[in-house]
This record gives structure tokens, sequence and C-alpha cells, in this order.
């Protein structure tokens, strides 16, 4: 269990007020100008010291993330951008930092901006975080005014102005290269890599993106040091994390632990336990939608950090922990993830754009019972052809829990498929491409 | 990406007001110089909360003149993102999140509701013409599920009898305020334990 001394957002619940004047009280922007006249390298190499790896889902670690960023400004102009498009089903923590925590994140903002030679900073907020986003206009200004940020920032003798861009609701905008051509005022559609953002970026400039939460807690790590972070949790899985809680739990919540907390703890001490007991449940999604599920039996002894989370075949992703107990269908439920991904894939890459349709699709006639044992191998299959064969991880996203379903409740699946073939029962079935062979 | 139907009653001519050009001015600042078209997004939601929140294909062509950008583009991303609506919504826009922590924990029974109560199909005015529902995807209060967000107040931790008592609130057009509907605060983990439904998925 996490001290509450190491907690590094103590107003996750605005217990204590997120204005300025309140945050001051919780030694934010106490010795700012101290942490940036100690100078980039330092600041950079007392990240990397504390092992901290990105909150946005890849888990990428931030201090080698920032060293790419050219050390000396060129003829371009370098950006920071904040990603805060937070649409990873089962995650809420960036909005409880963006409500009540405004002021860490903009702290943040200007460690890293000096860090990354950057003089702007965008931060793109979902459009549906409408009184989020102006909330965190509301922090912007109160910083502005006591010459936190702006010109001559915090005495600092570094110019910075935040800016905030409010997505429309496209979840994939959550990833960076789409987030940047959404910046830039187009689709939001993922662009190849390499190269990579941190050389061409924003309108083609130098660019870091990062997540909410990793900003969030760099002025911690700076004051605190990065020995004291790598010292919480696991080796490479250091520090705190804010964990979401939600589906089938007795009082879904959010709560920051450290790294490599037992799943059983998280649910059993942080979201009063299973809704009907331990023994009711039936599987965890442990890092939001895109990662694959995990079963009753392995949950037990369940490590929640990135590397024991690999290691159990899925992910730590955005740390949402999703419950689903055995009152429900999973089959359903999975089918219901689908659907969002059908919804949601930009459409660039075919195998992602059909793919994700063909999965809903049979997932739903599996969840009706209407399916054949011959889907199931179909299912397979076309998980098969999207992972890997796309642009970006929306691919692999979208595959992965239906990969983990097969995996790990094959027989369930086998129990609804057992109905005769389509052709041989000569339905009339509108989507049905060799519909013709029926009609004879 | 989502269907998006375009209004077939289409108004002649779009502009912004006085004030709407004073606020385009500012947001176009937040850009660096020749960068305009980033300001398309913000435009269009000043288009948007402008004409009752939706926005007519005029605005379209209004926002592609004043960032010279080809009129297509703009309606590519109109299109493109689920946000702006291309129809009239009512004066309560009512979006039901019903992707799966929602679903787990009962936000079909809400969906239910609002077929009861504001139209029986989804993007349809109600007969008062004060209200419409839809169905979105994730609206990121997952720990507050059942969400709903209705323009841009969300109303969390709902169950069948606060949402009805809500939705009667907006067809009588004496609003509920938003928030949590279980008296929690924020996100904090509550001291009873409650669940919403039992096999919802």
């Amino acid at each position: 269990m996490l001290k509450e001394e190491n907690k590094i957002f103590k107003n996750l619940y605005n217990n204590l007020g997120w204005t300025l004047e309140d945050s001051l009280k919780r030694d934010d922007w106490s010795n700012t100008k101290e942490i940036i006249s100690k100078g980039r390298e330092w600041i950079i190499n007392e990240i990397k010291i504390s092992e901290l790896r990105g909150r946005g889902g890849a888990g990428f670690p931030t201090g080698v993330k920032w060293s790419f960023s050219p050390k000396k400004i060129g003829s371009r102009p370098h950006y920071l951008v904040i990603n805060a498009d937070e649409s990873e089903p089962g995650t809420c923590k960036d909005r409880d930092i963006m409500r009540f925590e405004p002021q860490k994140l903009i702290e943040g903002c200007l460690i890293s901006s000096f860090a990354v030679n950057a003089h702007t900073c965008y931060i793109y907020i979902r459009g549906e975080y409408y009184n989020e986003g102006k909330r965190l206009q509301k922090a912007i200004d109160e910083a502005y005014e006591k010459k936190l940020i702006g010109k001559n920032a915090c005495n600092t003798g570094w110019d910075l102005d935040i800016h905030i861009h409010f997505g429309a609701g496209a979840y994939i905008c959550g990833e960076e290269t789409a987030l940047l051509e959404s910046l830039e005022g187009n689709k939001g559609q993922p662009r190849l890599k390499p190269p990579f953002p941190a050389l061409v970026g924003l309108y083609g400039c130098p660019t870091i993106v990062n997540n909410v939460e990793t900003i969030a807690v760099v002025p911690t790590i700076l004051r605190k040091g990065g020995k004291w972070f790598s010292s919480i949790g696991r080796p490479k899985n250091t520090g705190t994390k804010i964990f979401c809680i939600s589906g089938n739990v007795n009082t879904p919540c959010n709560v920051e632990e450290e790294m490599g907390i037992s799943l059983k703890d998280l649910i059993e001490k942080h979201a009063g336990g299973v809704v009907g007991g331990w023994k009711n449940l039936q599987a965890v999604i442990p890092g939001g939608s895109s990662m694959p599920l995990i079963p009753q039996d392995m949950c037990e002894t369940l490590k929640m950090d990135f590397d024991s989370l690999i290691a159990a075949k899925s992910g730590l992703g955005t740390a949402a922990v999703i419950v689903i107990n055995k009152d429900q269908d999973i089959i359903k439920f999975m089918a219901r993830i689908a659907k969002f991904y059908k919804h949601e894939s930009c459409g660039q890459c075919t195998p992602c754009r059909e793919g994700s349709g063909w999965m809903w699709r049979i997932l739903e006639r599996t969840a009706k019972g209407e399916a054949t044992h011959k889907d199931i191998d179909l299912l397979s299959d076309v998980t098969k052809q999207i992972e890997g064969h796309t642009i970006c991880a929306f691919g692999e996203g979208s595959a992965w829990p239906v990969q983990g379903l097969l995996r790990h409740f094959r027989k369930e699946i086998d129990k609804r498929c057992f109905s005769e073939p389509v052709i041989k029962k000569r339905r009339n079935v509108p989507y049905l491409v060799d519909q013709h062979l029926l009609e004879k | 990406m989502s269907l998006k139907k375009v209004y077939d009653k289409q108004p002649e001519s779009f502009e912004f007001t006085k004030d709407n050009l004073d606020l385009a001015k500012r947001i176009l600042e937040k850009y660096p110089k020749g960068k305009e078209k980033s300001a398309v997004m913000p435009l269009l939601y000043l288009a948007q909360s402008q004409n009752n929140n939706w926005i007519p294909l005029a605005a379209l062509k209004y926002i592609g003149n004043y960032l010279s950008m080809p009129y297509v583009n703009v309606y590519e991303i109109a299109t493109f993102y689920s946000m702006y609506n291309l129809a009239p919504v009512g004066k309560y826009f009512l979006q039901i999140c019903t992707t799966s922590p929602c679903l787990l924990r009962g936000a079909n029974e809400i969906v239910k509701v609002c077929q009861s109560k504001i139209s029986k199909d989804k993007d349809t005015i109600s007969n008062n013409g004060l209200c419409s529902w839809t169905e979105v995807e994730c609206l990121g209060a997952c720990v507050n599920a059942p969400v709903m967000q209705v323009n841009n107040d969300y109303y969390e931790d709902l169950d069948k009898i606060n949402t009805e008592k809500i939705l009667n609130s907006f067809i009588e057009d004496k609003p509920l305020k938003p928030g949590s509907y279980r008296g929690r605060k924020n996100t904090a983990p509550e001291k009873k334990q409650n669940n919403n439904g039992a096999n919802n998925a």
C-alpha cells in the first residue's frame, strides 16, 4: 500500500480545492525556478533515474523520449503537446487531474517545455471534456496572472505559452500522430512512423507528445528526486499510478497506488470487492479495453505493472481496471467492445476498417447463438489479419481483446457456436455476399 | 467512422455574429502564422454554438472561406468527428454512454428510459421539440458509470429511477444540476456499496 506522504495527487477527489491558492499550499510551484536553473541535462537525467514510463498506455521511458528532442533549436521551433484525449474505455484519470490538480499539469508543462526546448505547448483535450477544459483554462489564466507562465515564466527567463485545443469525439486522436494531424486541422488519421514526432511532428517541427499524468508527475519527481520515485514500486516499473477501477465492483473509484500492487488488493481494499464476492469474478481487463482480458484463476496473484502484465499476455495500458463478474455474458460484453472499435476505426487502413466490422458481426452472431463452429476459426483468422498490418496500434488494440477472449473463453464460445451454416439453412441474410448461391 | 446524415432543409447563408468574429480572431492567434487551418475545429464549434447546436452546410462553406481552405476539407472534418451535428438536435441533447464499463452497470436501462420518455428512435427530436438523445462511445467517466452527457454537462452514477427524474426535468425545461446522482464526491470510493443492476451485459 502506498503511504500517504508518497502520494503525488493529494487532491484527487477535490477535498482540498483546485485553485492556484490551494495548490500553492500543496507545494506546487514552490521551487520551480531552482529546478529549471539546474539545467536541461539535469532534468532529463533525473527523469531517467526515476525510470518514469509514459502513463498514456505504451509505457515508453519519458526521459529517453525527451532526449530524442534536438539539443538546440534549429530553424524550426519545438513544440510540447499534451495528450488529454482520454478515450480508452475504462479510463478517467486525466479528467481528475485536469479538474482538481491543474497546477501540477501546468507546472509540469513549464518544466518539460524547458527540457525539450519548446516555447509553445498545446493541450489537446477531448471535446466531451468541455467543463474540464474550461476549468483548466481558468487555471492557466490564473498562472498567467501570477506570471508563472508567459513571458519570462516564473522568473526563469524561459517564455512559454499554453493553448488548449479541443478534439471532437474521435478515439483515434489519442494516437500521437493522429493527434498532431487533428491539431493541424486535418482528419485524425495516424501518420507512418518513422519519422517520429520528436524530429518531425506538429507542423513538421520537433514535437514531444506526452500524456497528462506523465507531465503532471514531473514536478514532484524533480522536487523529491528521481531516486525517491524509483524507490516506489518495482525495478523498471517504478513510481505511483492512478488506477481507475470500474465495472462490477462494489465501490468503483479512482485511486493512486504504487506500481506493482496486486490486483486483488486493488479490487478488495479500494473498490470494495467484486459484486457477489471474489469467487463471483469472471475476468478482469487490466488496462483499458485494448488489452486482453485475464480470467479469474490468473487474477489471484497478478501484479499490476507493465512487465508482469506483459508476462500474463496482457498489458498495463492506461491502468483502467474493468471488472466483470459471473453475472455478465462475457461474449456480449466483448461484442460491445468490438462495436466500439468498429465505430472508432479511422478508416485509413483496410485490415482495420473492414476487420473491425467483421469481428463485431461475428461476435454479435456468437452472442446470439447464431454462429457456426467455423466462425470461431474465422474470427481468430480475422484478428491475425488485422494485427501488425496497420499504420498505428489501433489494429492491435482492436484485435488483442478478441484474441484474449478466444484464448481464455474458448469453451464458452464453443458452447454457443453449434448452429448450422447459413448456406445449409437457406436463410436470407442481407449481408451475406454469397446470397446468390441460395437463390437457385 | 460514424455515419452522418446531413439535414435536408438547409439555410441559405451563414455568417458569424460580431462577437463570434472577435472570438474567431482570438482563436486564430493561438496558432502560428500560416497555419490558420488548425483553427478549423474550434471554428466549427463556434458555428455549432451559434446555430442551436448544429452546423449547416453554409457554415462549412463560410469557415472554408474564412480560413482559405477548400470546402471539401471542412466538410471532411465535420463528417469525420462525431461531435459536430450536421442535423438539428434538441435544446437538451442527451448523449448516453453505452460502451462496456457503462454497459456493465446498466446503460441499457438508461437507453430504455430515453426511448420511452423522449423518442423511440435515437437522433429524433421529442414531440415537444426540447430533447433528443443518442448513443455515444465512452465518455471517459467510467468510474461513475453509467453516465450521460447533456450538452456540456455530465450526469453520473445514474440508475433507472433518477434518470427518469432527470429526463422529466428536461422535458419540463427546468434542468436538474449535473454531477453524481448517488451523492458521492467525484471519483472517491463510496462508503455504502451500491450496485446498479445485476446482469446487464
